[in-house]
C-alpha cells in the first residue's frame, strides 16, 4: 500500500489543475516544482559533500542567455538552451577541474564558488548595455497575437507552463535516483568520507566529482532558463549573486539534504512560508518574511540539521525498528 | 574535609583515592588509589595500553573522573575545571611534547606563565628554566617546530615550571627520543627532582626511571598491581622477568 | 600624456588607500577563522548594523561623533560575542557546511531585519569633508583617515598578539586546543574574547565605512564577497597574507577601474581571484 502512495499522490498532482484550483493556487505550484527542480539539482552536489555557494552563476547563465539570445539575435529558447547548456558545462569544468585535482574543499570550495556567483552577477551588472544591468529584463514577447508561442517558448496559459514544469521536475527526480543509485554512488560517498582511501582502490575521484558537478550544473542552468520564460523578467539578484546561491543551499537543508524529495520540500516550506508571511503583513512589511525566514534558518540548522524531511523520516525510521533493510529512500 | 583526611594530608600532597575514570564507554582506570609525597620523585610504570597517559589526564581534569577522589594537598579536585588546575600546583609535561609548533620558545615558555599568579614572576622563572637548559636559551627565538626532539623535551618541562608548580606530572618524557638524549633528559629529571620539585613520572623505560625516582607504582590494564621502592622493584623477579627481560 | 600618468597614479594611490581598508576588514575575519575555525559568513553584516549604530547614536540621539562611534564599536563587538555564544557554539562540533550555513542564515536574518527596521532609502550620517589636493591629485579625507586608522588597527592588533599573554594564548589555541586547560587557559574563553575582538575590528569598520559611504541594509553584499575572497587568496587564517593580498586585490579593483568602468574593475579582481584558485587553491601564503 505504502508503495502505491507516492503513485497515487503524482496522480492527484497532475491531475489536481484541470479540476480547478485557481490561477494563484497554480502559480504557486509552478514556483514549487520549478524551484524544487532548482534545488533538487543542487543537491545532487551538496550531498556527496560538495557544497557550492555558487550555482548562482548557472541559474544566471540559462536565464540570461536565452533572454538575450531571443531579445538581441531573435534566437529562439530552443537553440539559447543548448547554448546556455554549453557555456554551463564550460563553467562547472573550469571551476571544478582545478578544485577537485587540488582537492579544494569544505570552506575553500564554498567560497571559490562564491566568487563564481558574484563574478556572473557582476558582469551582468557590466554588461548593462546588453542586459539591462540590475533593473533586469524582460524577454520581448511573442504573445501579442495568440496566446503561445513553441518558438519563443511563450505560453500564456499556467496550465501548460504546469505540465512543462511537472515533467522537468519528474526528470530531477529522475536523475537524482539514477546518481545515487550508480555504481559510483558509492564511490561517491566513500570519496565525500575519505578520498585518498577511494582513490586507492582505483575510483578516478577527479572525474566522478566533475560528472556530478556537471549534472548539477546543468539541471540549474535548464531552472535558469524555465524561470526565465515562465516569469518573463529576470534581474541580476534573483537569478546570480550570492543571495540566489545561499537560498538555493538554505531551501535544500530546510527539506532535507539527503532524501529525494527533500529539496522539493525545502522550496515548498520557504516559498509558502514568504507567502504566508506576505498575505498576513501585507507588502509594507515586506522584509518580515525574510527576517522569520533567516531566523528558521539558523534554528534549523543547529537544531535540525537534517532538515524537515529528513528529520521526520528519520524519527519514523526509529519508531518503526525495521528489520531488513526497508529504506529505499524516497 | 574529614578529620582523618585533614591529619593525612599534612602528610601528602597529592592522593588518588579509588579513582576510577575513562572516555566515553571505555573505562581505563579501575579502582586506582596512589599518593605522592612532598619532595619526592614517583614513577607510574607498566606496559602499553596500562592507562598510564590516562592516570596523568585524569588528575589534570582533563578527563572526569567517574568514582573515586583526587585530593591535592587535602583538597579534592572534584568540582574543579581542567583549566583551574594548574592554579592548585599541578603542571603537566603532556606525552609527545605538545609543544605549540608555530610559536618561538619564548613564547611557549610564555604560555607556561599564562597563569595569572606565575606572571609577576615570569623573569624570574625564565633565569631558572634558561639555568636548567641552556640550549633553550641559545635558541630562544627559534619556531619551536624546528627543534630537535630532545631540545623539545626540554622546553615543554621548561614551559611547566614557568608556573612554579608545585607537583610536576611528566607523561612518558624519553617516548620518541634517541637512546643519548633520553640519558640526558633523565639527568634532567634528578637535577629537577634535586632542586625540591614534587614529581610523578609516567614511563615505559622502566630501567633508566627507576634509577631516577624513589618510589613506583606498576599500573597494568588499569589497575596498581604492586607498588615500592624503586630499588625493591628493581630486584623484584615479577618486574625483572615481564619487563626487564630477564 | 602627463595627465594620464598623473591620474593613473591617483588611481594606484587610492587603490592603496582602498587596501588598507580592506586589509583591516579581512583582520577580522582572518582572525574569527584562524582561531576559531568558523567563517563569519555575515561579517559585512555585522559591519551594516554597526553603521546603523552609529547613524541612530549621532544623528538620531545627537551624541557627538566620536562617542557614537566608540558606542558602535563596543556595540558590534558584543554583536560577535552573542553571535559566537548562541550561533556559532551549537554548531562548533559539527560539519564545517553547517558552520557556513549558520551564519548565513544570520546574514539573511540581519540583512532582511536591517530592511524591516531601517528601511530602504539610503541613510548617510552626513559629516563631509573637503579634498585633499596634493599636485594634481586629489584624496578624499575619509579614504586617509580610514587608510591611517586601518594601519593604526592593525599595529595595535599585531602587538596585542605578539606581547600580551593573551595575545599569545588567542595564537597558541589554534595550534592545539586540547591542551589549553593545562596552562590555564579557558578554551571557552579565548572563543569569547576572539569573538570580541573580531566584532570589535568590524566595528572599527563601520566608524571608516561610514564616512565615506551610504548605510543600506544591503551594503554587505558590496564588500562582504571581496573580503572572504581577499582572506581566501592570503590563505585563509593568515594575517599577513590577507594583508597583502588585500593590497593586491586593490590595485586591481581601482587600476582595473581606471580604465574600464567602475565594475569592470571588480570582474577584473574576481578573476584573478578564480585565476589564483587554480594555481594555488589554498591561496598564495596559505598552508596546511
Amino acid at each position: 500500500m505504502t508503495r502505491a502512495l507516492p503513485w497515487i499522490g503524482l496522480a492527484a498532482l497532475a491531475v489536481a489543475p484541470l479540476i480547478g484550483i485557481g490561477n494563484y493556487p497554480l502559480h504557486m505550484l509552478i514556483q514549487v516544482l520549478l524551484w524544487g527542480f532548482v534545488y533538487t539539482g543542487w543537491s545532487i552536489m551538496g550531498r556527496l559533500g560538495m557544497v557550492s555557494f555558487g550555482h548562482g552563476a548557472f541559474l544566471g547563465i540559462g536565464a540570461y542567455v536565452v533572454v538575450m539570445g531571443w531579445n538581441h539575435y531573435g534566437l529562439t529558447p530552443w537553440i539559447g538552451l543548448p547554448l546556455a547548456l554549453t557555456l554551463t558545462a564550460v563553467v562547472a569544468f573550469l571551476i571544478g577541474y582545478p578544485c577537485f585535482r587540488f582537492k579544494i574543499v569544505g570552506h575553500y570550495f564554498a567560497l571559490v564558488t562564491l566568487a563564481l556567483s558574484e563574478v556572473a552577477r557582476l558582469l551582468i551588472v557590466a554588461m548593462r548595455d546588453q542586459t539591462g544591468g540590475s533593473l533586469g529584463v524582460t524577454p520581448k514577447t511573442a504573445l501579442t497575437e495568440s496566446t503561445y508561442s513553441l518558438v519563443a517558448l511563450q505560453f500564456s496559459n499556467k496550465l501548460v507552463w504546469f505540465y512543462i514544469v511537472l515533467a522537468v521536475w519528474l526528470a530531477g527526480l529522475w536523475v537524482w535516483k539514477k546518481v545515487d543509485r550508480s555504481m559510483g554512488r558509492l564511490a561517491l560517498e566513500a570519496i565525500s568520507q575519505e578520498e585518498d582511501a577511494a582513490a586507492s582502490i582505483g575510483i578516478n575521484v577527479t572525474r566522478l566529482k566533475l560528472g556530478v558537478t556537471l549534472i548539477s550544473a546543468l539541471m540549474t542552468c535548464v531552472g535558469g532558463v524555465l524561470y526565465a520564460q515562465y516569469q518573463a523578467y529576470v534581474n541580476p539578484d534573483t537569478v546570480s549573486g550570492i543571495g540566489i546561491s545561499l537560498q538555493m543551499v538554505f531551501g535544500v537543508i530546510a527539506g532535507g539534504m539527503y532524501v529525494r524529495l527533500g529539496p522539493t520540500v525545502g522550496a515548498a516550506f520557504t516559498l509558502l512560508l514568504a507567502e504566508g508571511l506576505r498575505l498576513m503583513f501585507g507588502n509594507s512589511l515586506h522584509a518580515l518574511d525574510s527576517t522569520i525566514y533567516g531566523l528558521m534558518l539558523v534554528l534549523f540548522i543547529i537544531y535540525m540539521p537534517k532538515g524537515i524531511l529528513g528529520g521526520t523520516m528519520e524519527a519514523l525510521q526509529r519508531r518503526k525498528s525495521a528489520p531488513a533493510g526497508n529504506a529505499q529512500g524516497v | 574535609m574529614s578529620a582523618a583526611a585533614a591529619t593525612a594530608g599534612g602528610d601528602v600532597m597529592l592522593r588518588l583515592d579509588d579513582v576510577s575514570a575513562g572516555y566515553a564507554g571505555f573505562q581505563a582506570l579501575f579502582n586506582v588509589s596512589l599518593e605522592v609525597r612532598p619532595g619526592e620523585s614517583v614513577a607510574v610504570i607498566g606496559p602499553n595500553g596500562a592507562g598510564k597517559t590516562t592516570l596523568l589526564r585524569t588528575i589534570s581534569k582533563l578527563i572526569g573522573v567517574t568514582s573515586g577522589d583526587i585530593l591535592m594537598e587535602g583538597r579534592s579536585l572534584k568540582d574543579v575545571p581542567a583549566h583551574e588546575v594548574i592554579a592548585l600546583g599541578i603542571a603537566q609535561v603532556p606525552e609527545g611534547r605538545r609543544l605549540f609548533a608555530r610559536l618561538t620558545v619564548e613564547e611557549n615558555l610564555k604560555m607556561g606563565a599564562f597563569l595569572p599568579a606565575a606572571r609577576p614572576r615570569h623573569a624570574e622563572r625564565l633565569r631558572f628554566v634558561y639555568s636548567l637548559f641552556p640550549r633553550l636559551q641559545e635558541r630562544q627565538s627559534q619556531i619551536a617546530g624546528t627543534l630537535s626532539g630532545g631540545e623539545q623535551q626540554m622546553c615543554a618541562i621548561g614551559r611547566a615550571l614557568m608556573s612554579g608548580p608545585k607537583l610536576l606530572l611528566l607523561d612518558e618524557p624519553s617516548a620518541g627520543l634517541a637512546p643519548v638524549i633520553v640519558q640526558s633528559i633523565f639527568e634532567l629529571v634528578k637535577r629537577i627532582c634535586a632542586e625540591g620539585y614534587t614529581v610523578l613520572i609516567v614511563e615505559q623505560n622502566i630501567r633508566q626511571v627507576l634509577k631516577v625516582a624513589d618510589r613506583a607504582y606498576l599500573l597494568e590494564t588499569g589497575r596498581i598491581k604492586s607498588s615500592g621502592a624503586s630499588a625493591e622493584l628493581l630486584a623484584s623477579d615479577e618486574i625483572r622477568k615481564a619487563y626487564l627481560g630477564i | 600624456m602627463q595627465i594620464f600618468d598623473v591620474f593613473l597614479l591617483e588611481s594606484v594611490l587610492n587603490g592603496l588607500l582602498l587596501g588598507g581598508l580592506l586589509a583591516l576588514l579581512s583582520l577580522g575575519l582572518n582572525l574569527v577563522f584562524g582561531v576559531i575555525d568558523v567563517i563569519w559568513i555575515c561579517y559585512a553584516e555585522l559591519i551594516m548594523i554597526g553603521m546603523y549604530a552609529i547613524y541612530y547614536f549621532y544623528v538620531v540621539f545627537g551624541w557627538p561623533l566620536p562617542l557614537a562611534m566608540a558606542a558602535g564599536v563596543a556595540l558590534v563587538a558584543a554583536a560577535g560575542v552573542v553571535l559566537h555564544q548562541f550561533v556559532i557554539r551549537p554548531v562548533l562540533s559539527a560539519e564545517p557546511i553547517n558552520q557556513l550555513l549558520v551564519t548565513g542564515g544570520v546574514l539573511f536574518f540581519l540583512q532582511a531585519a536591517a530592511t524591516l527596521a531601517f528601511g530602504i532609502e539610503f541613510k548617510n550620517i552626513g559629516v563631509s569633508f573637503p579634498p585633499i589636493v596634493v599636485g594634481e591629485i586629489s584624496f578624499s579625507m575619509p579614504r586617509l583617515i580610514a587608510f591611517g586608522v586601518a594601519l593604526a588597527g592593525m599595529l595595535a592588533m599585531y602587538l596585542f598578539l605578539t606581547r600580551t599573554y593573551m595575545g599569545t594564548a588567542i595564537r597558541a589555541i589554534s595550534q592545539d586546543r586540547a591542551i589549553m586547560p593545562l596552562m590555564g587557559v579557558n578554551p571557552d574563553r579565548i572563543f569569547i574574547i576572539t569573538s570580541a575582538l573580531g566584532g570589535g575590528l568590524a566595528g572599527l569598520a563601520s566608524c571608516l565605512l561610514v564616512l565615506q559611504y551610504d548605510i543600506h541594509p544591503a551594503i554587505g553584499l558590496s564588500f562582504g564577497p571581496i573580503t572572504f575572497l581577499i582572506c581566501v587568496l592570503g590563505g585563509l587564517g593568515n594575517m599577513v597574507g590577507g594583508f597583502i593580498a588585500a593590497f593586491i586585490f586593490a590595485q586591481f579593483i581601482s587600476v582595473g577601474g581606471f580604465f574600464l568602468a567602475v565594475e569592470w574593475g571588480y570582474v577584473i579582481a574576481f578573476l584573478f581571484f578564480i585565476a589564483v584558485m587554480f594555481w594555488r587553491p589554498q591561496g598564495i601564503w596559505g598552508g596546511k
